[in-house]
């Protein structure tokens, strides 16, 4: 690492990559994320036949696809978990680039598929949402930048990093897609709060947040629709959230039973943004819980093998990439339980959706090829103790 | 902080003697400061790392709190309103003194819709409109295409209707399940009952609430789930309340009566047998409040409580009843009614001249207002006041329906001289009939004073002594008198000893003074009058009878002949045998002396 911040020239690694990999990754969370990519294929097992029966194809139809996907998604979290974090910082700052170009050209080309927002290019077979590539690419090249910033006669990183985010937060709006502007605001905002941000101004980044939702409530139906749904003591009983909290109360703790449950003949989202309902009615709050549990104990392994990082890049973007996950996890299930107002986000690894579990792929192989064991330096810590330079 | 400068200029010029590069020397000092800056910056990461872990095993722990929380409340159906207390829709049934049904649930259904669910809205809406032809179907089509997702079609649903719906076989026309309030007699007892409503509606039950009478007075008693659904019991008696509106309408039609009213009531527990208000209605179907015309016009105005009317000489049973008990007359104590009587400006007349002085008992057989008026100036203004405040004539009177705290006794804005010689003969203060019922219960029973109620009660406390019990026998005796020899001739009914009094009081016009032709006519009769056991006020509005030469509308032609008719009817149905009066023993006692 020290050598790559130079740019002295790189010493080859003597052993292999294979062993090294087993020796360095984080088992644990890749256990985790394992684990949660099995319970989506069993989830998506409760959950797609009504979405298939209603497009005509046969009941497990989106299964096989979503089981495709997910091992393309494995492959790729585990060949980007064997790279270097240098690989990887290049690779991703090229596929920042791409995943920008995209979503810069989604009003052209893009399709809303009847939801209301452009979000999405069709491809015929798939289709493919850019702001989910684009999402780890930038918390990659945001952690350069800042990690540069903080050199002796380092470029403004911090300030680059701001504008590109504002840029990308705005075209997002402007889809509109809020949860995902969110995300990538919030991404931002916890690699710059790692990063030494002062805190007066996390407490104003904080109000200016809080500005732009009253402003975007105010300007966007689509928002005001959904924050209104949200504030409002009373539960619709035909909308997404009433149904979703019906679900939820009908599993109870061991659930109404597999295939027993009713929420996913109701709900459209079902498979995708609701898919945790769909999980709490048919396997009880037992298995929602373990769910939970997974995705905590990924975020705060990771969090906490990235307290030993030496290296300010690895540790930013690190961080950046765990907690994009967990929130994206917790914004989904917050609005389930009705803690958030109700957004399209998707519950990485679990729901259906081709694009979504590959970038989740890509981003968990980031984060586990960042928070690999590497040497961080304790003897010269321990010989330097009391050395005084 | 005391940092060594990247080129020092010692070491520089060291190294340029020793011909070194001295660019390394800065390059090492810029490693050094690196190092030292990563250090600052890691370890102040570490401390932010942490809180971020922290923040997010609380989020986590929030979430799965949430979710846990969720998963043990109660599931029930998506609501219109907001999680709160469930609906109970079950109301206890209403029975009648031996346990018949007046009021009970009925299970039901509601028709609703979810057009997102629809098959054919087109379809659905013709075969709807068919069924019921309320309903539009071009509004039902515009209904079932919108973007509404919920709504109520039928609030009630017959079992027909409900097969016919079952027919049509759309998945989106869905049935609710509802407990409907019935009223198995229909009309009868209707002012009582009251009628119900829906409160709060869902899917799987509704709040059946009362809207008037018992239903909405005993509302929470009813609807408590605690009492175990243990039916309401009223004193009515289905059987006699039958027989009275029978009796009560055939008399309206035939006296020409644009309404009428009956009480029963048993004169020593104040219980209600029977009350009717004419016209009525079918708390089923409960009609819309009248928005225009006189409130008493409407069907729903229960005249036996609501309507306030000077009930003339009905009352003068009263000042004679205690100008006795004050011991200012006897009965047999000679009046001066020589008339008309001056007050000021004003004059009393008689109906008809009936001599310059008579006996007390004769002032209340030929209903002399100038010789009750005598006794109430004897009596004077506070007393008479206190007398009628004990009575319960000046406050509402506590009846258990609701419409009964509205019919508010009215009284003279000043109490004077002339008012109570004017209230002495039953005008100048307007009360409800069943005040005049407790009054007249109080007269018949021995003196206490009686709490009318709508509810079975079996050993009440006596109420409040109002006068003596010599009072009450010389005043049912005078009673008895007025049907046997006085205005009230037409009330007796062999073997039931009749004894009342009749009260034909002009109706106030709309704009201050008195109709001429329009009358509320009164007869308030106790029987038997020997061992009184109930009291039955009967007053008729505006009636006339037509069978004279001249048409006739006071009391004795009118109202006591319906009051007769309906103590023949019920007197048996009451369980009382008819039975010879024994001879008055007083009256023998005063030949003897």
């Amino acid at each position: 690492m020290t050598e790559m911040v130079y740019g002295a020239v790189p010493v080859r690694d003597g052993e292999p990559i294979l062993p090294k990999w087993w020796r360095t990754i984080d088992k644990w969370s890749m256990s985790c994320v394992l684990i949660l990519f099995c319970v989506g294929l069993l989830l998506g097992l409760a959950a797609s036949p009504p979405l298939a029966a209603k497009n005509g194809f046969e009941a497990f139809h989106y299964v096989q696809r979503q089981a495709l996907f997910g091992t393309f998604a494995l492959i790729a979290m585990l060949i980007t978990s064997m790279m270097s974090p240098t690989l990887v910082r290049r690779l991703a700052v090229l596929g920042f680039v791409a995943a920008f170009v995209a979503l810069a050209l989604l009003p052209f080309f893009g399709t809303d598929f009847g939801k209301g927002a452009v979000r999405w290019y069709g491809l015929g077979f798939a289709s493919v949402q850019p702001s989910e590539f684009l999402k780890p690419g930038f918390v990659v090249v945001a952690a350069w930048m800042m990690a540069a910033s903080a050199d002796l006669n380092g470029p403004p990183g911090k300030t680059w990093s701001f504008v590109l985010c504002i840029s990308i937060v705005l075209m997002l709006a402007l889809q509109p897609d809020f949860g995902q502007a969110c995300l990538v605001l919030f991404g931002w905002g916890v690699m710059y709060f790692i990063a030494g941000a002062p805190m007066v101004l996390l407490v104003g980044m904080a109000a200016l947040a809080v500005l732009g939702g009253t402003i975007a409530y105010a300007n966007s139906e689509h928002f005001a629709r959904r924050i209104d749904g949200f504030l409002s003591a009373d539960v619709d009983p035909t909308t997404q959230l009433g149904y979703a909290t019906n679900a939820i109360q009908e599993g109870g703790f061991f659930g109404v039973g597999v295939g027993e449950g009713q929420v996913k003949w109701s709900l459209p989202d079902a498979h995708t943004d609701f898919i945790i309902a769909v999980a709490a009615e048919e396997y009880g709050l037992i298995l929602v819980l373990v769910i939970i549990a997974l995705y905590a104990s990924v975020v705060v392994r990771s969090l906490m093998r990235l307290v030993r990082e030496r290296d300010p890049f690895i540790r930013l973007a690190g961080t950046g990439l765990a907690c994009m996950l967990g929130v994206q996890a917790m914004i989904n299930m917050g609005v389930a339980v009705r803690l958030l107002p109700a957004k399209g986000m998707t519950l990485p690894f679990v729901s259906y959706g081709g694009s979504s579990v590959i970038a989740s792929g890509i981003a968990v192989g980031m984060l586990l090829a960042f928070t690999r064991t590497r040497p961080q330096g304790e003897i010269s810590d321990l010989l330097s103790r009391g050395r005084s330079r | 902080m005391i940092r060594t400068p990247l080129r020092p200029l010692a070491r520089i010029l060291d190294a340029r003697d020793k011909g070194e590069n001295p660019d390394a020397i800065e390059r090492e000092n810029i490693r050094i400061r690196h190092e030292q800056m990563r250090d600052q910056a890691r370890q102040r990461a570490e401390g932010r790392l942490l809180v971020l872990g922290m923040f997010f095993v609380v989020a986590f722990s929030v979430v799965g709190l949430r979710m846990g929380l969720l998963a043990t409340s109660e599931p029930q159906e998506p609501r219109v309103d907001g999680p709160g207390a469930q609906i109970h829709a079950a109301r206890a049934d209403i029975v009648d003194r031996h346990g018949s049904l007046l009021a009970t649930n009925f299970d039901t259904h509601a028709l609703y819709a979810q057009p997102p669910q629809m098959i054919d809205p087109v379809h659905a809406a013709q075969e709807l409109a068919k069924i019921f032809p309320d309903l539009d179907a071009a509004e039902l089509l515009e209904d079932f295409t919108g973007t509404r997702k919920f709504l109520w079609i039928k609030r009630k649903l017959s079992p027909e209707q409900m097969q016919a719906v079952h027919e049509i076989g759309d998945p989106g026309l869905l049935f609710a399940t509802r407990d409907m309030r019935l009223y198995p007699n229909g009309q009868l007892a209707a002012h009582v009952l009251g009628g119900a409503s829906f409160g709060k509606e869902g899917v799987t039950a509704a709040e059946v609430i009362g809207v008037a009478g018992v239903e909405k007075y005993f509302d929470d008693y009813l609807r408590d789930p605690a009492n175990g659904s243990k039916p309401l019991q009223l004193s009515l008696d289905l059987t006699v309340q039958a027989a009275a509106e029978q009796v009560l309408y055939g008399g309206m039609k035939l006296m020409n009566a644009k309404g009428a009213t009956s009480i029963l009531m048993d004169v020593h527990t104040g219980e209600v047998v029977s009350v009717v208000s004419l016209p009525t209605f079918d708390p089923n179907k409960r009609p819309q409040p009248a928005v225009s015309g006189a409130a008493s016009d409407s069907p729903l105005f229960n005249r036996s409580v609501q309507g306030v009317y000077e009930l003339g000489s009905t009352f003068k049973i009263f000042t004679v009843a205690q100008a006795m008990d004050l011991g200012l007359v006897t009965p047999e104590t000679i009046i001066d009614t020589k008339g008309p009587l001056r007050w000021g400006r004003h004059r009393i007349r008689d109906f008809r001249h009936y001599g310059n002085e008579m006996s007390v008992t004769k002032v209340i057989v030929k209903s002399s207002n100038i010789g009750t008026a005598r006794l109430a100036q004897e009596i004077g203004v506070e007393r008479q006041r206190a007398f009628l405040g004990k009575l319960g004539m000046l406050e509402t009177t506590g009846f258990e329906i609701v419409e009964a705290a509205t019919g508010r006794p009215l009284l003279p804005p000043n109490w004077s001289e002339l008012s109570t010689m004017t209230i002495s003969y039953g005008h100048g203060l307007s009360t409800s009939p069943m005040h005049l019922a407790a009054g007249y219960a109080a007269i018949a029973n021995g003196g206490y004073k009686v709490q009318p109620t709508i509810l079975k009660t079996e050993n009440p406390p006596k109420g409040e002594r109002v006068f003596s019990e010599a009072s009450s026998k010389a005043s049912m005796r005078m009673l008895r008198q007025v049907v046997t020899e006085g205005t009230a001739s037409f009330g007796e009914v062999a073997g039931y000893a009749v004894a009342g009094k009749t009260g034909t009081a002009d109706k106030p016009g709309s704009r201050g003074g008195y109709y001429e032709d329009k009358v509320i006519a009164t007869f308030a009769s106790v029987f038997p009058a020997h061992d009184p056991k109930y009291v039955l006020i009967v007053t008729l509005d505006e009636p006339v009878e037509t069978t004279g030469d001249e048409p006739r509308r006071t009391a004795g032609w009118t109202a006591v002949p319906v009051a007769a008719e309906m103590i023949r009817r019920v007197a048996p149905l009451l369980g009382l045998r008819p039975t010879v009066e024994p001879l008055a023993v007083s009256d023998i006692k005063l030949t003897s002396n």
